[in-house]
């Protein structure tokens, strides 16, 4: 009996050989089903479970294996470690403080061009990214996706080991594997060998690449979901080589944008930024503005901030290129469209011409290659080559190839010349043009293999799956939008088992290195590098002397196709503004993140005018306040997507647009199941426009906005004005305007409160803050660099629409129109950073009846997390309405290992229940006080830099200390423009704000 | 021939009453538990007890998930805790005014029913001080709001906040209240124990009598007793609502932000408070035959107090939507608009038909004496108290200085949960007291009933020996 029982009780082994057995329908669905099997529950009862896979051992045999495990513990001891690049210090090195942060310089790559970037990081854990002041495409700016990046590094939906069909695996199974396709090959029993990547400006991977295309013989194709195939292509046409421009809008006193969006996308779009804000400054009597003529099809933040703004169809810029064109005396027979007007044309042309050499013609990403190839020949006609553009040779490491390679590799598919296929990186079963039915294609290839950071929709459908290194895990390098390099250097192991590229197809060419070596080899053997210009490179995070070399652009003939119009309803494709192609759809900051302009969230959506949206029969006059909106379906062709729609104004009549990067299958927990894919409508014709297409109501949706008034109502809240207004009264007030309590001459004198008595005792710095509401974008930078700083929780799609973002600063985007008169077609377009204020009088303080929020000395508002209960009485009296409530637990999902590691150390994180709100950073005055404690040196105006003033590429924020009379908040607070936020309550906020100066001209008409 | 005063007439009607048959009509509806044990107190006791389990599990909901399970975000910080705290306070206001001012007024008629106000405000008060501790973020911590000091907790609360002061003006009326209620029976008590004939209430009332004898000496210091209390609670009546105004007033949002707000919340809860009171005392008069006690004339009079506080609290709406156009502030004349005329206008235009017109038909004596129309327009202002707070808390909040925080605010299910039970709880109190206490306070009865009858309007002697209280006699 014992025996049986013995048996009967052995291990989990039955059960598994039980479960292995089932077949169809007896599959198990749950741990629940499975207990209820008696071997189960027999081994659940079990004291020592598994003890029957135990070896019975006699004492002997026990003292016998307790010498051998002695014996070789010693032995152990001999053993090499892994080989290791990145140990924790048993040790620690001199400089190395606990707490104390390190910077390193590294490379953040968005579509294969690298921005420079400083990570700061805690006893080796990197948590906070910041743009990199030695470096040209950032000049220490940054913008929101780099700052969110960091969510992606600890996503805990990474992948995280090899696989092949979905079942765990090795990297040396799977090298073996692709050694044996390639043997394969070479015997004539397989078909060739194909690469796929993403466009890449890295020389380094590029050259690894060609040596494995020459020693396989495989061909390398190339592709990206939202590429820049026009811009290469547009720049071929004009000059017949391949160049890379380079725009200096420093120099630029006129800007002529065709539809281009160069503060939100394209290859140095941050330092572009920050050039265009240094011709925006305006002090007291200097009043020397740069001009924007800004044609667009898409509202974008260009638009958004040009001083004259015509809107068009997408298809139809191409005609406004060519008026342009024919206005300035380059060719001939181009008119205007009618909704863009001639007016424009010629004002615009005669600006760009008064001002040759000093002038620029932007075109956009998104628009075809005859728009770009007419806007070279424009900027060359012009005088302005050399000037504010500059052709340097092609950053890209194979700037020919792009131009939708993945046809040609959809094709050699199909005609069966393709035995093995390495995807590196990049999804493009998922955003390939729907006409190659690359997803399709893939189950042609015998052989798959895809490296990413993410498990995709790619991965899904390939035999191999192979885990990447993220950016802050591996060596690499990089070049910038003006050719210059920089290296990719690791700040921490792979969290996973992860790869870089670079190592991958060197061991791939058997030449398996650490990505370290591979780098510095590459750098130092093949171009020459010294020691000290390598170990400089490594921290300045850029290399001397690899800008690119300017080359001659010559004009070539411009032989344009005919223009590609649209008939029907049009629908533009763009890519996501915060989630971009779909590779960050599981990044929650980014998925909150609002879209800049319509303050959507978690959502793609259908944006139509206001005009169309009548013709179209959608409820246009829907009520502002509910987020029920029309759920539409799209079709073009024989595709279709349904999308909420989001009436736009601003937005080309006639034409709908629709981003592209929503609707994943295979992101991970968060990016799953949000908004829909638009890929499948995009084909290799129309990448970035199509006309035909239909569009019907079939529902009710919510969407998630966070904010759903967009007048402001009559209220006195963003001050702007003309240059011209400006020269009249640089104050900018409206008309009327009262001066009470505010910071203006009669400061005290009508204050009830202040008489007598100080309510507070200031003592010390006096922290404060001004926007210059003239320099903001709306680019999101701020608010994605204070997600990060502070530890903000995301609270999903649903909370956002019960209104509980947790957002501390966020960016008030308000339409306004010229004159008063209300304009719905093409409204002007303000923006207003808004994080707590500080009020001195702060209306929140009295009402909180456990002081959990107090005045410090140095004029701080300040939470105490601990001491508040969560009577939300300061939020409900706070006229900003800049607090934020932990309604529910929202931080949970910080206690998830990997997530917990993206937690800043210096900042709690707020559990539920309690409020919290903008705390200027207060961790960063703290630590720059106690240096100046330290070291007895006072601190200097600029020592404490806020989160949001950190990230602003246009430096539209300055926070510094009142009590410095030289300071710049100073400065700033003494300009005409500065003004407070809602005078009238006299609770004195310390954040103020500066009158926004347009520069429009006045001969446009309308 | 001098004017005859209205309120000095005694109110107990019908021919045949003798002091055993109102003992038997009051105190023995006690004793006698068969005469509860019927569908009339058995169904409201049941369903009472069914919404009591919803307000444990929204309870539950809350203190385990957080006051996220509630519609509140974050324009609009306060939602349905903060309008049921302030809708139930407001009931509770009736009990004090009738026992406390109606007593130094001395004015008789207020015998009939104060008990049962009384008990109608403890726990009114008892439902509404939930709220304020409950909506806290952190409710396991909502005890810092007491001035327990520094002794305990490090630090004593930020006395600034009206929220304090709502602290010490609930406690405070909710202490003077049960004092109030509670030495207001002893007499009663005393007299239950007396005519129990079993041994658990005999116990009981024994106990809860505190040993009351009838003595001379303790009812001289029953009486001192019993108007200082009624001078403690008078100014109650006035300084609760009041400081629960505050909580909106002291604040710098537009619609809070007003000098009119403390008189109007006062007259608000007087106003809301008899309107419950007569919607309880309506059935209840009937279902325990009690209408030679609480007459007719009772109801009328306490529809006219409603139709006298309904114009208080109408000519306060008059007088927040004048000063909203007159004062010339720009934000208090668009919260005024979108009170009327915003996403939330219909609540505003059911407030104004529920407080402001529906009780204008009490004008009309035949009205104020039919009791089905009477419960309907009580009904009515309930709902319209309820709507005030609504239209306070909500339209102020959800649109106040910057468009682009606008929100809405709408009830979750567990709002609505959580405000069912507390009526829930309510009526589940208020059957029990029907049911084991004296509901009418018997001693005052026969009292009354001695001062209409006489020493000689007495019918027996026997009667009056077997029912009256000795002293009652003894002393006139």
């Amino acid at each position: 009996m014992g025996m049986d029982n013995e048996q009967k009780r052995n291990d989990l082994a039955a059960l598994q050989a039980k479960l292995a057995q089932s077949r169809g329908k007896d599959l198990w669905r749950g741990l629940e089903e499975v207990s209820e099997t008696e071997e189960f529950n027999r081994w659940l009862d079990d004291e020592f479970p598994n003890r029957g896979t135990l070896p019975h051992v006699d004492r002997r045999d026990f003292l016998k294996f307790m010498g051998a495990s002695m014996l070789l513990a010693g032995l152990s001891g001999c053993r090499f470690l892994p080989k290791s690049h990145i140990v924790p210090h048993v040790m620690g090195p001199e400089d190395r403080v606990t707490g104390i942060a390190v910077y390193y310089a590294t490379t953040f790559v968005q579509n294969g061009f690298g921005t420079g970037v400083l990570v700061r990081t805690y006893e080796g854990r990197p948590l906070k990214i910041e743009g990199n002041a030695l470096h040209p495409s950032s000049l220490g700016a940054s913008d929101a996706t780099m700052q969110a990046a960091m969510q992606t590094m600890y996503d805990p939906d990474r992948a995280k080991a090899v696989t092949y069909r979905g079942e765990p695996s090795t990297w040396e199974l799977a090298l073996g594997s692709f050694r044996k396709c390639l043997e394969q090959t070479q015997k004539g029993e397989l078909g060739p060998v194909a690469i796929l990547t993403p466009v890449t400006t890295s020389p380094n991977f590029a050259a690894w690449l060609r040596k494995f295309v020459n020693q396989t013989g495989a061909r390398w194709f190339q592709y990206d979901g939202v590429g820049r195939d026009a811009a290469r292509e547009g720049v071929r046409m004009a000059f017949g080589d391949d160049t890379t421009p380079v725009y200096d809008f420093k120099k630029a006193n006129v800007i002529v944008s065709l539809d281009a969006d160069f503060f939100s996308e394209g290859p140095g779009h941050v330092r572009y930024t920050r050039d265009f804000a240094e011709r925006r400054r305006v002090h007291g009597e200097e009043v020397e503005l740069n001009r924007v003529y800004a044609v667009e099809s898409t509202p974008n933040l260009v638009g958004a901030f040009a001083d004259n703004k015509k809107r068009c169809k997408a298809s139809e810029v191409r005609q406004v290129a060519e008026a342009l064109a024919t206005a300035i005396g380059l060719g001939s027979g181009g008119t205007a469209p009618a909704s863009v007007g001639d007016s424009f044309v010629q004002q615009a042309a005669q600006e760009l011409l008064a001002n040759r050499g000093s002038c620029l013609v932007v075109p956009g990403e998104h628009q075809p290659k005859e728009v770009h190839a007419l806007a070279h020949a424009m900027n060359v006609f012009l005088g302005n080559s050399g000037l504010t553009v500059t052709y340097v040779e092609p950053v890209e490491a194979d700037s020919k190839s792009g131009v939708l390679s993945i046809g040609r590799l959809a094709e050699a598919i199909g005609s069966g010349q393709v035995g093995t296929l390495l995807i590196l990186g990049g999804n493009p079963a998922f955003d390939a043009p729907a006409d190659l039915n690359f997803a399709g294609a893939l189950s042609k290839v015998e052989h798959t293999f895809h490296m990413g950071v993410y498990a995709n929709e790619t991965s899904e459908l390939c035999d191999w799956h192979l885990p990447e290194a993220y950016f802050l895990e591996a060596w690499g390098d990089a070049r910038a939008h003006d050719g210059t390099a920089s290296i990719i250097q690791p700040l921490i192991e792979p969290l996973y088992e992860g790869k870089s590229q670079l190592e991958l197809i060197a061991a791939l060419c058997n030449d398996p290195r650490p990505g370290h070596d591979l780098v510095r080899d590459f750098w130092m053997k093949d171009r020459g590098l010294s020691k000290e210009a390598w170990e400089r490179a490594l921290h300045d995070g850029v290399i001397e002397g690899t800008a690119g070399r300017e080359v001659a652009a010559t004009l070539q003939p411009l032989n344009l196709d005919p223009a590609q119009t649209t008939s029907g309803l049009e629908v533009i494709f763009r890519p996501d503004p915060t989630i971009g192609d779909g590779f960050y759809a599981n990044n929650g900051w980014l998925q909150e993140l609002p879209k800049p302009l319509t303050k959507t969230t978690w959502d793609n959506c259908v944006y139509v005018s206001p005009k169309t949206a009548e013709e179209l029969k959608l409820n246009v006059w829907r009520d502002a306040d509910n987020p029920q909106h029309d759920l539409a379906e799209v079709t073009v062709g024989s595709a279709s997507v349904r999308a909420p729609v989001i009436i736009q104004p601003g937005h080309p009549d006639g034409a709908i647009t629709l981003h592209v990067g929503y609707g994943r299958t295979k992101a991970g927990a968060i990016g799953d199941g949000c908004g829909s894919n638009v890929y499948p409508l995009r084909t290799t014709a129309t990448m970035h426009f199509a006309g035909n297409a239909t569009l019907k109501v079939v529902g009710k949706t919510k969407v998630a906005n966070t904010q759903y008034h967009h007048s402001m109502h009559g209220r006195d809240i963003v001050r702007y004005g003309s240059v011209s207004k400006y020269k009249e009264n640089p104050t900018l007030e409206p008309p009327g305007t009262m001066h009470i309590g505010g910071h203006g001459k009669d400061e005290d004198k009508y204050n009830l409160f202040r008489q007598g008595k100080k309510d507070h005792a200031f003592d010390g710095h006096q922290w404060a803050m001004v926007i210059d509401l003239g320099l903001c974008v709306g680019c999101n930078a701020c608010v994605s660099a204070c997600n990060v700083e502070n530890n903000i929780a995301v609270v999903g799609k649903d909370q956002v629409i019960n209104g509980r973002e947790m957002h501390w600063i966020r960016i008030d985007r308000y339409y306004g129109s010229k004159d008063g008169a209300p304009s719905l077609d093409s409204p002007d377009t303000h923006f207003m950073p808004l994080a707590c204020m500080h009020c001195e009088m702060a209306p929140c303080e009295p009402v909180c009846p456990v002081a959990a929020t107090v005045h410090s000395a140095e004029g701080l508002n300040m939470m105490v997390y601990n001491r508040c209960v969560g009577t939300r009485y300061c939020s409900n009296n706070c006229p900003y309405k800049v607090r934020r409530f932990n309604f529910l637990y929202f931080t949970k999902q910080y206690e998830m290992p990997s997530l917990k590691m993206l937690m800043n150390p210096d900042v709690t994180v707020r559990s539920r229940g309690v409020m919290e709100k903008c705390t200027f950073c207060v961790q960063r005055i703290n630590k720059a006080r106690i240096e100046e404690k330290k070291s007895g040196v006072p601190l200097k105006d600029g020592d404490v830099i806020t989160a949001c003033q950190q990230a602003c590429p246009t430096q539209a924020i300055i926070f510094g200390d009142l009590t410095d009379e030289q300071s710049q908040v100073n400065k700033w607070r003494h300009e005409h423009r500065n003004y407070t936020l809602l005078p009238e309550l006299g609770i004195r906020p310390r954040t103020t704000y500066l009158a926004k100066v347009t520069n429009p001209n006045e001969e446009v008409e309308a | 021939m001098a004017p005859k005063d209205p309120l000095q007439e005694t109110f107990i009607e019908g021919s045949g009453n003798t002091y055993l048959s109102l003992q038997d009509s009051v105190g023995n509806l006690t004793l006698d538990q068969k005469r509860h044990n019927r569908f009339a107190w058995w169904f409201p006791f049941v369903l009472a007890f069914g919404m009591l389990q919803v307000m444990m599990l929204a309870l539950t909901m809350l203190v385990f998930v957080g006051t996220g399970i509630w519609g509140i975000n974050n324009p609009v910080g306060w939602g349905f805790a903060i309008i049921n705290f302030v809708w139930w306070i407001g009931i509770g206001h009736a009990g004090t005014l009738i026992s406390a001012i109606l007593l130094l007024f001395r004015q008789q008629w207020r015998n009939s029913i104060n008990r049962f106000a009384e008990a109608m405000t403890i726990f009114a008060v008892m439902c509404a001080g939930m709220f304020p501790l409950l909506h806290t973020g952190r409710p396991w911590v909502a005890y810092w709001l007491m001035p327990i000091g520094p002794n305990n907790l490090g630090m004593w609360p930020q006395f600034r906040s009206p929220l304090v002061w709502d602290v010490f003006a609930v406690t405070t009326y909710l202490t003077v209240s049960a004092l109030f209620w509670f030495i207001g029976m002893i007499p009663d008590f005393a007299t239950l124990r007396d005519k129990a004939k079993t041994f658990v209430p005999r116990f009981a009332f024994g106990m809860l009598s505190m040993g009351w004898r009838g003595a001379s000496r303790h009812w001289h210091r029953y009486e001192q007793a019993y108007l200082i209390l009624a001078g403690l609670s008078t100014p109650l009546v006035l300084s609760v609502h009041s400081i629960v105004s505050l909580d909106f007033a002291v604040s710098i949002m537009p619609g809070w932000h007003a000098t009119i707000f403390p008189p109007y919340f006062v007259a608000g809860a007087v106003y809301a408070g008899f309107a419950m009171v007569l919607t309880l005392a309506i059935p209840v008069r009937k279902w325990y035959s009690l209408e030679h006690i609480i007459t007719l004339k009772h109801i009328e009079w306490m529809a006219k107090i409603m139709l006298a506080t309904g114009l208080f609290v109408f000519y306060g709406y008059i007088c927040e939507a004048f000063f909203a156009f007159y004062s010339g502030n720009p934000f208090e004349k668009a919260m005024m608009i979108n009170r009327m005329s915003g996403p939330y206008w219909w609540s505003y235009a059911a407030l104004i038909f529920c407080n402001g017109l529906a009780p204008q038909i009490l004008w009309s004596k035949k009205i104020r004496q039919n009791l089905p129309v009477l419960m309907v327009v009580c009904f009515i202002v309930s709902i319209g108290m309820w709507l005030e707070r609504f239209v306070i808390v909500a339209t102020t909040l959800h649109r106040d200085f910057l468009p682009s925080s606008w929100g809405m605010y709408f009830g979750t299910i567990w709002d609505w949960g959580l405000y069912l039970g507390t009526m829930g709880l309510f009526t589940f109190l208020m059957w029990l007291f029907l049911r084991f206490l004296p509901i009418i306070n018997i001693f005052e009865v026969k009292e009354l009933f001695y001062k209409m009858t006489g020493r000689h309007g007495a019918p027996k002697p026997a009667a009056a020996v077997a029912g009256a209280p000795e002293k009652v006699t003894a002393d006139e």
